[in-house]
């Protein structure tokens, strides 16, 4: 079925968003939603999603579970605008009102093969003390207006955050005809290309620690 | 070994048994198959399917015969291991033959066996099921056959639990023959394996069969026979109760099969039947009970049954958690049976029983285990978890009984304090993560070698005096071999005389001759050449012999040392060693050498003393003549001063000076040139000799040659004076080590070494370090170690390898090293950093500092093959970034960093670079160019060097790319190309078709259109404005990037203490309040819409004084009209309106309402759909789409009834008439949101047949509604679904020529009036053309409207005002927003304005202000708010004590007490002094005062605190207007005229368009009236005249009136008044067009188009 000519590249995006660290929150969860520029579309998965309400174990780690399952697949013309996941996480206050705990952005890996990525996470801060406190109370924190927001460097300048912890994600990246239509985002060693018949290079990159 | 044996055996069995079942299969589903092509043959392709399904369905049921024969044979085979292999042999035989024959074994075996045999007791006791199933088959009963069933299932309950039962008999009974298959284990537990899926197979195969069941009692019909056409439409229509006959006779089919077949095999075939048909029979039972059920499909159920009515679906909790259930699940905690855990008929076997040893398990509570058994019994293969005796398989309990590790008895406090743990902050080391790429791999670890070799001390605190100088002597000696080795003296003596006699053969071969000039230039050069070489040579020699001499004075103090202290202390000792030459060879050699020297020199000096001589003569030339010009100088002068008086001494004088200074500065009084000196040449030779005795051995001298050894003797201690022994005792006290820091981190150190008497000290100790991180430093440090303590001595930091220095190659290296660290000792010892002097006067001191010579190297280690251990270049922080490689061909081929070009040398002669490699090309190039000298770094500086790297095209190829191209412009935001999608990613995919428009576009904004224009001027304005557009847009592309905090966080308001409150009381009150408060509708960002989200909603509620109709005043005879009969004045129908809306081509209406003050009170949705799908809010803000609002008067005529059925039915047709439209652009509804209020219809001048007369309206309820405004009105409500967040304006500050002050004064303003009343406008400053800030008052100034409109009214200056208003009303409008979509307004001043012809209210306001003004009246500028147009200007006058409210725009002019003034909110005034703002109470024009005077009510910007500075105007001193046009204004009646006819009959492609020429005329001569009378008031006799002329025609008609800007609104105008849907057949038309000239090129257009019914 491969054409020996493609006109676009797929990426396949699996993973997991595997979990979080937030040492001061509870009975989290949180969405996810891709962010891509103009020459790419997703051809199947799910470009957004939520998940379940986790609790933290009462283990040592007090870790966040998820393991959200992604799975995507971009088709583009242009690596421009490279697809970023965009994940905000929301969890209930004292108070019981859903809030916001963390919003946070990476870019899906360029090279083929298995990676984990750490996302610091963040919050806008309210603009003055008062404004902060009334907005505990009420249970009404400042939020983006789009979580999109934080996949894009403009007009950031304007906001204040606050760092709140960490989602940890894991993806397991596939691409194919990428390197037919030049782009070749492999490891510099050009040892194993991927084999003709298959077209989807899943040659693991050597980890860089 | 009966295992391994039996396999082929088995194999072959298996193949067999295979065969069979194929066999078997073949004649039942052969007969099936014929079967089904028969049924094919008739059947549509739904049955074909159905078919298909069915097929299927018996060949899967029928594994499960097979799979059980193939258990029983395995079970016999079993059984027959154990028995042993005799009867294998028979295993070739048949094999229905094998089977009976193991069968018939088994029997003979005894009951028990027989028994334990759970495969052959499943099989039902045969001879008699036979029969009664024989017999069924003769009563086809469904009944019977269900008997049938329950019997055989009965049947095979008891014998199930018969076979249990033995079973377990047997297990309790025969531990024995357990045991004894043990010794099969392994193949037993291979079987239970196989099996257990196949099993759970046959259990689940029920429940998926009885789903399918129905498709297969279909085709179990159609397997019959050929189905009928009323079969077939049955199969279709209608559910089948199946037939149950059709169960027995295939029972019976298939019972008969058998028989035919084999009579052995009989007994199994009957078995396999009967299960098999035990399956079938419940599946057919399913069917049959819920076709009863919902036999849907019968066709003379009625539609209701079809329908359904239902409740509304709830969940409830029950079944939610059904649901749940569904999803999850919960292992449950009750213990599973043991049944289930085993393969079926499986007794748990226990091991321990049968005396085998089993570990422990290890404890888990039972609930667990019972919820993990669960759990996995879920699983598929759950079953392989568990072993023979039911419980999970689990290895021994790996628990030691007994403790192991030592116990820790003590508690808490009692614990050693030195085990106490301490707490150390965990130290980040900042080189932590800088690891090695790969370093974690365990192929790619790195070593690093450090050998450390030995220490020598050239200077320590504890050297005696005779060390110090022996460790000189050394130096020296040192520094003499390596000369020596150099031997540079010799190299110079050998090239000098290769020159000298180089030099010598030149002019001996050439002799006398004369030489040529090249010869001359290398002589000269040459001789240069040899004197700097002889020049050198001496300096060296001089060194030579200044070192000698040196080394024999060090060694002449020390033997005069050593005799001083009577001791030795180190054991040098120079010899030195005479070699005796040739006396008269040397002396010869020596002269010979003097004799060259000196010649040379002579004739160096010869030359220079010829050169200087020519320099001389030259110079002497130029000095005479100067003497000479000089003299006739002067004698000139003398000369003079004879023929002049004595008393012109002074002028003289003056002259004297005049002539000195002029040739004082130009030419200094040359001083007479010195001639050279001889050189003496006799000095020369002394010279020469003098310098070789001082820098030469004498002639005959023999050569003294030093010789250091270490070969004397020291004198023992104890011969030594008391100092010296306590040095020497201190010495061997103290020991040296080395410790080895790698990043600054201790990784190793050496043993310590004692310090020798020659302080030197021999480790000869290599360290290979494993390393993770990056080298970043190593770092050997010198320790002395005196009893316990030590001290830090020295550092010696080493450099970090290249990765290409391995060991074995890298020599040992000294590295030097010192201290500053003062020591003083009161023995021997010299000490450290203190002045020593070894004079005996004590002058001459020296300071000398511990100081030494470590050697030692480091390198990577080699791994076995030779690889270095050393991290890739590319990796080292150092180096360069890999990506660059190529920049630095060292780098390159992997040795980076190896910038010494002579290693880089011997790098490649050593490493063996294939020269030939083209990757090495590079550095073999560097290579030649290094060894050829000429390795010179670049003496220029590059920017941006990288650049090229980076540029994947060159410029060309970017700019002819198409791909490129299409990328660029998206980037740039161009519009076409904003939002494209996929960008193909090849240059071939870019059509040019993609360019086509955007191209098109570009040339259109170079021609100019004037078809669209009609009239150059106006296309070239159009022009203009698009340029500015451009211009403002450009402007603003910045400021639209700039965000504030609210575009990017939403954040709740601070809620105030009262809101709290409010809050807290809102709890209080009801939940349904009895007068809901409105709620904000949530505003929805513009971006995330698509086509279809957006509707707009308009809410017509009520209209006021709708035209009524005239009564008629026809004929008796014409009884077409809804008017006739008598008594019309009750009876009558004044009028009954109705509205209709469209919106970008979507029209939609009300229903009719009756009399001219209708309401109606409907909601009218319209769909909105931005352009290009684009709904940004830069593009919803330049929608230029205008909502319609259509005020039509429904007509109703009889069109005469048929005679036949007169009075039973008539025909009616229905007419609307237009009476009047309001026009809404879409822009001013999405900026404010909504728009909501009582608008003023644009009635056509002259309505026909209607009439304006307010009497015959409702003359009730409205009483207060009345006013001196005339017209009718209509209430609205729009707005948009969902509402829209409204673009921003900029933010951008513009840049202004205005005072600072000024400009602060105006932002005050402004913010503390936007604090103060926020819905009130406030307008200071604005910003004009160029972009600039402007103080508003500055526009305005008195100017002059045009001359012929005042003189039209010379006498009435209220109807020349009004003229005015009319004039300025029909410059075009073209609202701010949409022309510079979003950006900001900008105020044009009025000749702009003029030329222009364009702009929105604030301008129209400006200069019928400005008329105004220069009129005499006095006149202000109301900044405000109005319906529809949201923030605009008006403008104010003040007439006789009473106030008018002019609205530019239209022309048309309110009383300040005007209910249907469209103004609401009065911001602020302006006029040309000062700006006021609204501070009373109320915004309303009608309840506030326009007193400005009264600082109450008004707040001025300029007042005594800040007064006016005085600014000018920004208008011109008066207007120019262009003389008016009138054969231009005739070209466009034409041509709007024929576009119009076009037009009108584009929209009729249905029916014929006539047009009435007649009437046409006659409307032509009407038109010029109505302008002239202004439109407003309707000449009554006019009219008659018109519906006299026409006679018997029923014309219904209105004229249009327009300020002319494009041809598109006016089409669009005539097209909304819908007069050409007239669809009678008999209709005619009437257009007439009108254009009346105004100066300046403003027009007026006037269409009258009318429908002509000939009655």
């Amino acid at each position: 079925m491969a054409t020996s000519n493609p006109s676009a590249f797929l990426l396949t995006v699996n993973g997991q968003i595997e979990g979080a660290n937030f040492p001061e929150y509870d009975n989290l969860y949180c969405k996810y939603c891709f962010v891509y520029g103009h020459d790419w579309a997703p051809t199947s998965g799910l470009e957004e999603g939520i998940t379940q309400i986790t609790c933290k174990g009462s283990q040592s780690s007090h870790k966040l579970i998820w393991n959200f399952p992604l799975e995507t697949t971009f088709k583009s013309t242009n690596p421009s605008g490279w697809p970023q996941l965009v994940v905000s996480v929301y969890g209930p206050d004292v108070f019981g009102n859903d809030v916001v705990r963390g919003y946070g952005a990476t870019h899906i890996p360029f090279t083929p093969g298995q990676h984990t990525r750490t996302m610091p996470m963040f919050v806008p801060e309210p603009t003055w003390r008062l404004q902060k406190f009334t907005s505990w109370l009420l249970g009404r924190r400042p939020e983006y207006t789009d979580p999109k927001v934080v996949a894009q460097g403009e007009g950031r300048e304007v906001t204040r955050v606050r760092s709140q912890g960490f989602v940890t994600v894991s993806f397991h990246i596939i691409t194919k005809d990428m390197k037919k239509l030049g782009y070749d985002t492999g490891p510099s060693s050009s040892a194993n290309t991927p084999s003709a018949t298959s077209g989807w290079s899943t040659e693991e990159q050597p980890h860089i620690m | 070994m009966a295992s391994s044996n039996q396999n082929p055996n088995r194999s072959d069995i298996r193949e067999k048994l295979r065969k069979k079942r194929r066999a078997l299969q073949d004649t039942l589903g052969g007969n099936k198959r014929e079967d089904d092509s028969q049924a094919l043959v008739p059947s549509t392709k739904l049955s074909e399917r159905k078919q298909r399904a069915a097929m299927k369905e018996p060949q899967s049921s029928e594994e499960d015969p097979g799979e059980m024969l193939k258990r029983s044979v395995r079970a016999q085979r079993q059984k027959k291991g154990l028995h042993g292999r005799s009867s294998a042999q028979d295993d070739d035989d048949d094999d229905v033959e094998e089977i009976s024959t193991i069968q018939h074994r088994g029997e003979d075996e005894g009951s028990a066996e027989k028994a334990a045999d759970p495969v052959v007791l499943s099989r039902p006791p045969t001879g008699s099921l036979s029969g009664v199933s024989s017999r069924i088959t003769q009563t086809p009963d469904s009944h019977l056959d269900s008997l049938v069933t329950r019997r055989l299932e009965e049947r095979l309950r008891a014998a199930r639990s018969k076979g249990e039962s033995l079973q377990q008999q047997e297990a309790s009974l025969e531990p024995a023959s357990r045991l004894q298959s043990l010794r099969d284990r392994d193949t037993v537990t291979r079987f239970d394996r196989e099996v257990g899926p196949d099993r759970a197979g046959r259990h689940e195969e029920p429940l998926a069969l009885s789903s399918r069941a129905k498709f297969r009692g279909a085709a179990r019909r159609t397997e019959k026979d050929v189905p009928t056409a009323e079969e077939a439409y049955n199969f279709f229509t209608l559910d089948f109760e199946p037939d149950p006959r059709d169960g027995t006779e295939k029972k019976s089919k298939k019972r008969d099969k058998p028989r035919r077949t084999a009579e052995e095999d009989r007994e199994e075939e009957e078995a396999e039947e009967d299960i098999q048909d035990e399956y079938e029979d419940q599946n057919e039972e399913a069917p049959l009970v819920r076709d009863e059920e919902d036999n849907l499909f019968v066709i003379e159920q009625s539609t209701q049954d079809f329908l359904e009515v239902k409740k509304a679906e709830y969940v409830g909790y029950r079944q939610l958690v059904q649901q749940d259930s569904e999803l999850l699940f919960t292992p449950s905690f009750r213990t599973a049976p043991t049944s289930i855990k085993l393969p079926e008929n499986m007794k748990p076997r226990y091991l321990e029983d049968e005396g085998l040893y089993v570990g422990e398990r290890p404890p888990v509570s039972p609930i667990n285990e019972n919820i993990l058994e669960n759990r996995i019994l879920k699983m598929e293969e759950g079953k392989k978890w568990f072993g023979d005796d039911g419980r999970i398989v689990a290895l021994p309990d790996p628990i030691k009984e007994s403790s192991t590790r030592p116990p820790l008895f003590h508690m808490e406090e009692d614990l050693d304090p030195a085990l106490q743990p301490v707490y150390r902050k965990a130290l980040k080391s900042k080189n932590a993560n800088l690891y090695i790429a790969g370093a974690a791999d365990p192929e790619g670890d790195y070593q690093l070698d450090v050998d450390v070799s030995g220490l020598i001390f050239s200077h320590h605190p504890l050297f005696s005096r005779e060390h110090v100088l022996g460790a000189r002597l050394a130096q020296l000696y040192d520094q003499y071999l390596t000369r020596q080795g150099n031997n540079l003296t010799g190299h110079l003596t050998d090239k000098l005389n290769g020159l000298r006699s180089a030099l010598r053969n030149i002019l001996e071969i050439h002799g006398g001759e004369s030489l040529t000039q090249a010869m001359q230039q290398r002589i000269s050069e040459y001789s240069l050449e040899v004197r700097n070489t002889r020049q050198l040579r001496d300096s060296e020699q001089e060194k030579d012999r200044t070192l000698l001499k040196n080394i024999v004075k060090v060694w002449k103090e020390m033997k005069a040392l050593r005799n001083f202290q009577k001791f030795t202390n180190t054991p040098y000792k120079l010899y030195l060693r005479r070699e005796n030459v040739d006396r008269a060879s040397d002396e010869r050699e020596h002269e010979d050498e003097i004799l060259t020297e000196v010649m040379e020199l002579e004739a160096e000096m010869e030359e220079v003393y010829q050169r200087e001589l020519a320099e001389y003569r030259k110079q002497l030339q130029e000095w005479k003549l100067w003497r000479r010009k000089q003299k006739a100088k002067k004698k000139k002068r003398k000369k003079k001063k004879k023929g002049q008086a004595q008393d012109d001494t002074e002028e003289d004088e003056d002259e004297e000076q005049e002539a000195s200074e002029s040739e004082g500065p130009a030419e200094e009084d040359p001083l007479k040139p010195e001639p050279p000196e001889k050189p003496e040449l006799d000095s020369v030779e002394q010279r020469v000799r003098e310098k070789a005795s001082r820098i030469r051995r004498q002639p005959g001298e023999s050569i003294l040659i030093p010789d250091l050894s270490a070969s004397g003797n020291i004198t023992a201690t104890e011969l030594c004076p008391r100092s010296e022994t306590a040095r020497r005792e201190d010495v061997s006290r103290r020991s040296l080590f080395i410790k080895i820091l790698y990043n600054n981190k201790e990784v190793s150190r050496t043993d310590g070494r004692c310090l020798n008497a020659d302080f030197r000290a021999h480790f000869g100790q290599i360290f290979y370090l494993k390393i993770l991180n990056c080298p970043q430093s190593i770092n050997l440090q010198v320790f002395e170690e005196v009893g316990s303590s030590c001290s830090l001595l020295a550092q010696v930091f080493l450099p970090v390898p290249e990765p290409s220095v391995v060991t074995g190659i890298v020599p040992i290296e000294e590295y030097e090293f010192s201290s500053n660290q003062r020591v003083m000792f009161d023995h021997e010892g010299v000490g450290s950093d203190v002045p020593i002097s070894f004079e005996a006067d004590g002058g001459n001191k020296q300071t000398l500092l511990t100081s030494g010579k470590l050697s030692c190297c480091v390198c990577w280690g080699s791994g076995e093959d030779g690889v270095p251990l050393a991290p890739p270049a590319s990796q080292h922080p150092g180096g360069v970034h890999s990506g660059l490689g190529r920049l630095d061909a060292v780098t390159f081929i992997g040795a980076s960093g190896l910038y010494d070009m002579k290693k880089i040398g011997e790098w490649a002669t050593q490493s063996r670079l294939d020269p030939n490699d083209p990757k090495n090309a590079s550095i073999m190039q560097l290579l030649k160019v290094a060894s050829s000298g000429e390795v010179t770094a670049p003496d220029y500086f590059r920017l941006e060097q990288l650049q090229e790297e980076f540029n994947f095209a060159t410029d060309e190829e970017v700019d002819r790319s198409k791909r490129f191209r299409l990328l660029r412009l998206r980037n740039q935001g161009v519009a076409e190309f904003q939002s494209y999608k996929f960008v193909p990613a090849l240059e071939r995919e870019v059509t040019d078709k993609v360019f086509q428009e955007y191209e098109k576009r570009l040339k259109e904004g170079e021609i100019v259109d004037t078809t669209e224009h009609l009239d150059p001027h106006r296309a070239l304005v159009a022009k203009h404005l698009q340029r500015i557009r451009e211009s403002a847009m450009n402007r603003s592309v910045l400021a639209k990037h700039h965000f504030v905090l609210c575009d990017l966080v939403k954040e709740e308001e601070i809620p105030s203490i009262g809101f709290l409150g409010m809050n807290l009381f809102k709890l209080a009150q009801p939940k349904r309040p009895l007068k809901p408060q409105k709620k904000e509708r949530k505003k929805v960002a513009a971006q995330n819409l698509s086509d279809g989200d957006i509707k707009l909603l308009v809410n017509i509620v009520r209209a006021f004084y709708i035209p009524v109709r005239r009564p008629q005043t026809n004929k008796p005879g014409q009884s077409q009209s809804a008017t006739q009969g008598s008594g019309w004045l009750i009876s009558q129908v004044q009028v009954r309106p109705f509205v209709e809306v469209s919106f970008q081509r979507t029209v939609l209406q009300t229903t009719t309402a009756d009399g001219p003050n209708p309401c109606w009170n409907e909601e009218l949705q319209l769909p909105f759909s931005a352009p290009n799908g684009n709904y940004s809010a830069a593009a919803l803000q330049s929608v230029k789409d205008e909502v319609f609002i259509n005020i039509f008067d429904e007509v109703v005529y009889e069109t005469g009834s048929n005679d036949r059925d007169r009075g039973t039915s008539t025909h009616t047709r229905v007419e609307k008439h237009w009476l009047g439209s309001v026009k809404i652009p879409f822009s001013a509804v999405y900026s404010q949101s909504r728009i909501d209020g009582t608008f003023k219809v644009n009635t056509p001048a002259v309505l026909l047949g209607y009439s304006k007369d307010r009497s015959h309206g409702a003359d009730g309820g409205y009483d207060t509604l009345r006013s001196m405004s005339e017209g009718a009105f209509v209430t609205l409500f729009i707005t948009i679904e969902p509402q829209l967040v409204p673009g921003k304006s900029v933010r951008e500050k513009f840049d202004s020529q205005e005072d600072e002050r000024l400009l602060q004064a105006s932002e005050r303003f402004e913010r503390e009036a936007a604090r103060g009343h926020p819905d009130r406008r406030c307008i200071t400053t604005v910003i004009d053309l160029n972009g600039k800030t402007v103080f508003v008052t500055r526009y305005i100034r008195p100017l002059n409207p045009p001359q012929e409109l005042l003189d039209a009214f010379l006498d009435n200056s209220q109807d020349a005002a009004a003229l005015v208003a009319r004039f300025v009303s029909l410059v075009p409008s073209l609202p701010d927003r949409v022309s510079f979509s979003g950006a900001c307004g900008l105020w044009s001043t009025c000749d702009q304005f003029l030329t222009l012809l364009a702009g929105d209210e604030e301008e129209h306001a400006v200069l019928l202000c400005n008329y105004f003004l220069s009129m005499g009246k006095k006149a202000w500028l109301i900044i405000g708010t109005a319906i529809p147009e949201g923030p605009t200007a008006y403008v104010l006058t003040l007439e006789q004590n009473c106030y008018l409210i002019w609205n530019p725009s239209s022309g048309q002019y309110y009383g300040q007490h005007d209910t249907f003034c469209p103004l609401q909110v009065v911001g602020c005034l302006v006029n040309a002094d000062n700006v006021w703002f609204n501070v009373q109470k109320y915004t309303s024009p009608m309840s506030m005062s326009f007193d400005t005077t009264k600082a109450r009510l008004w707040k001025p910007f300029f007042s005594r605190s800040f007064s006016h500075p005085g600014l000018s105007s920004v208008q011109p001193e008066e207007l120019v207007y262009r003389r008016t046009d009138k054969a231009a204004a005739a070209e466009l009646r034409d041509r709007i005229e024929k576009i119009l006819k076009e037009k009108i009959m584009e929209w009729r492609p249905r029916h014929p368009t006539r047009w009435n020429r007649y009437c046409t005329t006659t409307l032509k001569q009407f038109l010029p009236k109505l302008e002239q009378s202004g439109g407003r008031d309707v000449a009554e006799g006019q009219r008659h005249e018109l519906q006299s002329m026409l006679g018997d025609n029923r014309i219904s008609g209105f004229p249009l009136h327009l300020p002319f800007s494009e041809v598109r609104p006016i089409v669009e105008a005539v097209y909304s008044t819908g007069v050409h849907n007239v669809h009678a057949a008999n209709v005619e038309f009437a257009l007439a067009v009108y254009v009346h000239p105004y100066p300046n090129n403003v027009l007026s257009v006037w269409v009258y188009l009318a429908s002509l019914v000939r009655s």
